[in-house]
């Protein structure tokens, strides 16, 4: 048992602190902070995807007024630790992906600084390069471990026996494709680097994390590298150190005392800021003749980049869901000329789930089970993955009350035969699952600031999460306080340590730190402190972790139309009931759910990055050809919440919840197009060219 | 971006004969394709003659009954014309399902005619493309295809051009009136763009100088019941798979007569004169209307990845021309 | 190289010196320091750079600032007159039409010219033909005319009934 705070904010539906700055403009994201005379770097960007340089050509844009430098692997500083290889910029003439930087010009304007960089001429001893992830790659490893530090295979009982001699079968094979996080602020840094300090504004989910990087990337002491991240504009797992920022910082060094700003292209977003990598997932399910799963395997073949491992924890929610007792799991990797891949939301469970969730909708209507029912008779008692009792579970809660609010009682199964003019119409359903994770290391200090009012320092991020308000309604309660008595700062490495908002972990380590320090600054201050009194904690450990497996779960219903002359997909409603715990302000909650949800949306329906194999790069690197949903594709959303109290996750009884939106989204999508129109899309996204007939 | 000089002229005259004497320059109207192919290098003219404000920002009367739309007219204003709605929906609706409402209110009339191809390929300085350099190859042919041609296509390029409008203007047999070095002339809307053949980097017939100044639409004839039907993976704010503008003029049950033009299939917009032809004394029910449009998909010439475009066009034809002849 | 140009935005007069391929985006923020409109994209393609030019929502990054000297511009700082937000700002808080904020300025900005553009009898794709005079702002219909503003938070479940409740408030421009 955690003790539990108070809840007396936490719990309101309260408007974000962020609001007045964001809805006038005024709320300062990294490249909006005036400066005297900056500099603008823009990048020169390799076209061969593996290789050497073999000569770099500047003389033009040197020659054009207002170019200050032109950077490359023969001019530029050296770094101090180049272990990591996506740190090692303009470091060596090795070509590693197409699109790696390979020089940058420094200019006065922005305008001079790109047109420079496309006058730089340089040549390549091209070798033959290698993009392509298929499942019959002889080349397939086991990486040591799947992130964050999973295991690669599990394996329960006798999946080979026990499938074999399953009353019903299944065994199909799921892929979903490469795409990007593409948050609407790209990445961007300003960099300055003065009397041997470094100061960035940076667009980060985590500003401690890079600055301690960059410091060892660099050979710095921790405490001369400090990073400024107050608004974020967006992140999705995407924003943490990349090349992008070790160049602008590289910059910086060269501009000698000015600021160097360096926001990437919209283009440049598809190229070495991490992306979820493509997955091929084989699914096989063994079930006896009343529906019970007997075997379950889920076999995942994902790329890395040769350069760096990168190993999505594909499979990890299929050790989780469902009751059996033979499992097997198992995940490849192919090392390929690529850039790395990296965590976009929900990394692992996204791309499995939609395995999973459509895996377990086929298998229903094969053993003649509606598909809620199904799941409920193959809810587990323990978590097979630990061995041990959930903390708490209501996933079969999400599912019934989620089918009395959707409406899902009385459901023809039998798919397309349901027409409304043009439009095909079906339901489905898929379950959804979060892990609740707690990065260590977070420190929160608490000053007194006279009059009831306190200052709440922790560098913590917020990049739409609604960090802000959160933090701030639970150091309200915890310290006895009016929200409004809170001035809480967060987005600076000045501020004490925290860790990188990822994971859905933000509140639980953040939210753990500051009810720690607010223990501690009770203690020592009491009840009426004076000004200046001051108090400064880190979340101890929780042992209850050792003890609980801890997971939120969901469920996500979704109603689609589809021409039945075209193959366009409409989503006019879904509706999801999540179980996570205390919500901490049920409006900003909602948000992450229908923003979660909406991805999902583009998950299943729209999102998709195309390689070209002979060039080895990304072909649609923009917004016109790289597809998010547009307003007219997001349809209606019914959210609510199981009212869960779960003592053992963390002092606010809360599970993180930025995730577990897209989770379950794209299966329920995908189930109920198959309802529409009888047509199972196991490959996505689902496009009208898959449906047309 | 390469540097550029920046050049207002006064007069239509005047900015003709700048540009005339400016091999690498072009006009400038509302912007958002050149200075979108501009940032990119695709496109790097080394003079902008603005022409926004030169041209009429009218949709003028004529005294056939049909209309004369100036060239600076913006593609919101074009749709939301009350004569446009009522008399050549097709155009309206049309105009509507292209871009954003941002772009639209910049977007004009001659601007949005002379917009380039979307295709990737052609869109990436840094991948082989016959039309922005000749003789360097055709990327998409072997590539991500798609979004390309199933029609008049040719080894050195399968590109589509993108506009809703021109699509609709096809339909309505418009006529374009060009002012240039050589004075003035009329072109049918049907010659204005090209097809690849040999010479991908000309999208159209247009002389260097040459300038639209106005799009004039016959009188409405049966056009007042037509519709545009745009097919996208998005619900909005997406270039077309497949688009089709028709009109339809059915008497005691036959079908007198027909325009059909297909958009997102072809480096033109595509005049479907087959299924028009097989359309004319036709009873006017579903059978007639899918071996129209059967008639006009059979010499299509799918690439590897676009056949659907074959399924979806017929489809869309048939339902839309069904629709229209009950309305 | 640089040409001289004259810019009103928010209410205050500028003059400025700018390159030839300076876009109007650029030259307000870096030139002038008004960062509510935002460089998603760059090409027209997410709306966050979304500005009131002359009256009518634009993109500002495919505007060249050469080309429209002497412009009267409003950006999401000039919405908020003398301290007050206006009735859509507010609606957007109440209704958590945001989450990161970096889409947000240009939502508002775009939703304000479009809900003009609605008052005024526009049509947008999803009008019929035969509609005439102020379109009522459906959902659909809000849907349909903000499409050309992303958020990749995936806020339109809130954008929606956020324009809604404030075009429902009354007129405001």
């Amino acid at each position: 048992m955690t003790t539990i705070i108070e809840r007396r904010a936490v719990g309101k539906p309260l408007d974000r602190k962020d609001g007045p700055l964001k809805v006038t403009g005024t709320a300062r994201y990294a490249y909006e902070y005036r400066f005297d005379n900056p500099l603008y770097l823009f990048p020169v960007q390799s076209e061969v995807a593996r290789g050497w340089i073999t000569s770099i050509d500047a003389t033009a844009a040197e020659a054009m007024p207002g170019v200050i430098a032109v950077l490359s692997h023969e001019n530029t500083p050296r770094l101090a630790d180049t272990s990591d290889r996506e740190y090692a910029v303009l470091q060596s003439g090795e070509v590693a992906f197409r699109g790696q930087y390979v020089a940058a010009v420094l200019a006065q304007t922005l305008e001079i600084a790109r047109y420079g960089a496309s006058l730089v001429r340089v040549s390549y001893d091209e070798e033959p390069h290698d993009v392509e992830l298929r499942a019959d790659r002889t080349d397939l490893y086991a990486p040591a471990t799947v992130n964050p530090g999973y295991p690669t295979d599990t394996q329960e009982g006798d999946f080979d026996l026990a499938f074999a001699s399953a009353a019903v079968k299944f065994d199909e094979t799921y892929t979903t494709p490469m795409e990007h996080h593409n948050p609407m602020e790209p990445h961007t840094t300003v960099a300055l680097w003065q009397a041997g300090d470094l100061t960035l504004y940076e667009s980060t989910q985590g500003a401690h994390w890079d600055a301690g990087t960059l410091a060892q990337v660099f050979g710095l002491d921790r405490d001369r590298v400090r990073i400024m991240a107050r608004y974020v504009g967006g992140g999705f797992g995407c924003k943490t150190l990349h090349a992008n920022t070790v160049l602008a910082a590289l910059g910086a060094q060269v501009a000698e005392g000015s600021p160097v700003k360096f926001a990437l292209t919209r283009q440049q977003m598809f190229c070495g800021v991490g992306y979820r990598t493509p997955t091929i997932q084989w699914i096989r399910l063994g079930a006896s003749e009343d529906g019970r799963l007997t075997a379950i395997s889920h076999d995942v073949v994902e790329q890395t980049a040769k350069t760096k491992e990168f190993a999505e924890q594909t499979a990890v929610a299929t050790r989780t869901m469902y009751a059996t007792q033979s499992r097997r799991t198992t995940h490849r990797l192919a090392a390929l000329d690529v850039p790395a891949p990296s965590w976009m939301r929900a990394p692992g469970e996204a791309p499995g789930m939609f395995a999973l969730e459509s895996a377990m909708d086929e298998m229903a209507i094969r053993c003649g089970v509606d598909p809620i029912e199904f799941r409920i008779r193959n809810e587990p008692e323990i978590d097979a993955e630990t061995g041990l009792p959930y903390s708490s579970r209501n996933l079969v809660a999400c599912l019934r009350e989620g089918a009395r609010r959707f409406g899902w009682a009385d459901r023809d199964p039998r798919p397309r035969v349901r027409q409304e003019g043009r439009w095909l119409t079906g339901t489905g359903v898929a379950a959804s699952t979060f892990p609740v994770i707690r990065f260590s290391g977070s420190v929160a200090r608490i000053t007194c600031a006279g009059d009831g009012r306190y200052v709440v320092e922790i560098g913590a991020a917020d990049i739409g999460t609604g960090t802000w308000t959160a933090l701030t309604q639970i150091a309200a309660d915890v310290l006895g306080a009016g929200t409004s008595d809170i001035d809480l700062r967060i987005g600076d490495t000045t501020l004490p340590e925290a860790s990188v908002e990822g994971g859905s972990s933000g509140i639980t380590s953040w939210g753990s730190a500051i009810v720690e320090a607010a223990r501690v600054f009770r203690g020592r201050h009491g009840t009426s402190p004076t000004q200046g009194d001051q108090a400064q904690a880190a979340a101890p450990d929780n042992p209850q972790a050792q003890r609980y497996a801890m997971h939120a779960f969901g469920a996500c219903f979704a109603r689609a139309r589809v021409d039945a002359d075209t193959g366009e997909v409409r989503i006019p409603h879904m509706t999801g009931v999540f179980a996570a715990g205390k919500i901490i302000n049920p409006k900003t909650a909602r948000s992450q759910i229908i923003g979660g949800m909406t991805m999902g949306v583009g998950m299943a329906l729209h999102e998709e990055s195309l390689v070209d194999a002979r060039f080895g790069h990304v072909m649609n690197h923009d917004f016109a050809t790289y597809h998010i949903p547009a307003n007219a594709d997001a349809g209606q959303f019914d959210i609510a919440w199981i009212d869960e109290e779960d003592t053992h996750v963390n002092p606010m009884g809360s599970k993180g919840i930025g995730e577990i939106g897209i989770v379950g989204a794209s299966a329920a999508i995908a189930n109920a197009v198959y309802h529409a129109t009888g047509i199972r899309v196991r490959d996505l996204p689902i496009t009208p060219a898959k449906l047309v007939r | 971006m390469k540097t550029f000089r920046y050049d207002r002229a006064g007069d239509i005259s005047g900015a003709i004969a700048t540009l005339a004497k400016e091999r690498t320059g072009v006009f400038l109207a509302g912007g958002t394709n050149l200075v979108d192919l501009m940032k990119l290098g695709v496109m790097q003219p080394d003079v902008l003659v603005d022409v926004r404000r030169l041209t009429s920002t009218e949709i003028q009367d004529l005294p056939d009954g049909g209309l004369r739309i100036g060239a600076a007219v913006t593609n919101s204003e074009l749709a939301a014309d009350r004569r446009v709605r009522s008399r050549y929906p097709v155009l309206s609706q049309a105009v509507l399902a292209g871009a954003s409402g941002q772009l639209r209110n910049l977007a004009t009339t001659g601007g949005n005619l002379l917009q380039r191809t979307r295709c990737v390929y052609f869109y990436d300085t840094t991948t082989p493309c016959n039309k922005r350099e000749p003789d360097t190859g055709c990327s998409a042919l072997e590539g991500f295809n798609f979004g390309h041609a199933i029609f008049g296509a040719s080894r050195h390029c399968v590109a589509t051009h993108p506009s809703d409008m021109a699509v609709a203007m096809t339909a309505l047999d418009a006529v374009v009136r060009i002012q240039g070095p050589g004075g003035e002339r009329e072109l049918p809307i049907t010659e204005l763009h090209r097809l690849p053949g040999h010479e991908p980097q000309r999208d159209t017939t247009l002389e260097h100088a040459e300038l639209i100044t106005a799009v004039d639409l016959p009188p409405p004839g049966f056009a007042s019941n037509s519709r545009y039907r745009k097919v996208r993976e998005r619900a909005s704010y997406a270039f077309a798979l497949v688009s089709v503008a028709a009109a339809l003029h059915v008497r005691d049950d036959v079908v007198r007569d027909a325009r059909i033009a297909l958009g997102g299939v072809a480096h033109k917009p595509w005049r479907a004169r087959r299924a028009e032809d097989a359309l004319r004394g036709q009873p006017a029910v579903e059978e007639s209307f899918r071996a129209a449009a059967q008639a006009e998909l059979e010499d299509a010439a799918p690439l590897r990845e676009n056949a659907y475009k074959v399924t979806l066009a017929g489809n869309v034809m048939t339902r839309m021309l069904l629709d229209l002849s009950v309305s | 190289m640089g040409v001289e140009i004259t810019l009103r935005a928010d209410g205050r007069g500028y003059r400025i010196e700018v390159d030839p391929r300076t876009t109007l985006l650029d030259a307000l923020r870096e030139h002038l320091g008004i960062y509510g409109p935002k460089k998603g994209c760059d090409h027209g393609q997410c709306g966050a750079c979304t500005i009131l030019l002359d009256g009518m929502r634009v993109n500002s990054c495919l505007a060249l600032a050469v080309a429209h000297d002497g412009a009267e511009i409003t950006t999401a700082e000039g919405l908020a007159a003398g301290g007050e937000l206006h009735p859509m700002q507010r609606s957007f808080i109440a209704r958590d039409a945001f989450q990161c904020g970096y889409c947000t300025p240009g939502q508002i900005l775009s939703a304000v010219g479009m809900v003009n553009e609605a008052q005024a009898g526009w049509p947008s794709q999803v009008t019929g033909d035969a509609a005439d005079g102020e379109v009522p702002l459906t959902d659909e219909e809000i849907s349909e005319r903000m499409s050309g503003n992303l958020c990749r938070c995936g806020a339109y479940a809130n954008i929606v009934p956020a324009i809604r409740e404030a075009a429902e408030a009354g007129r405001f421009w």
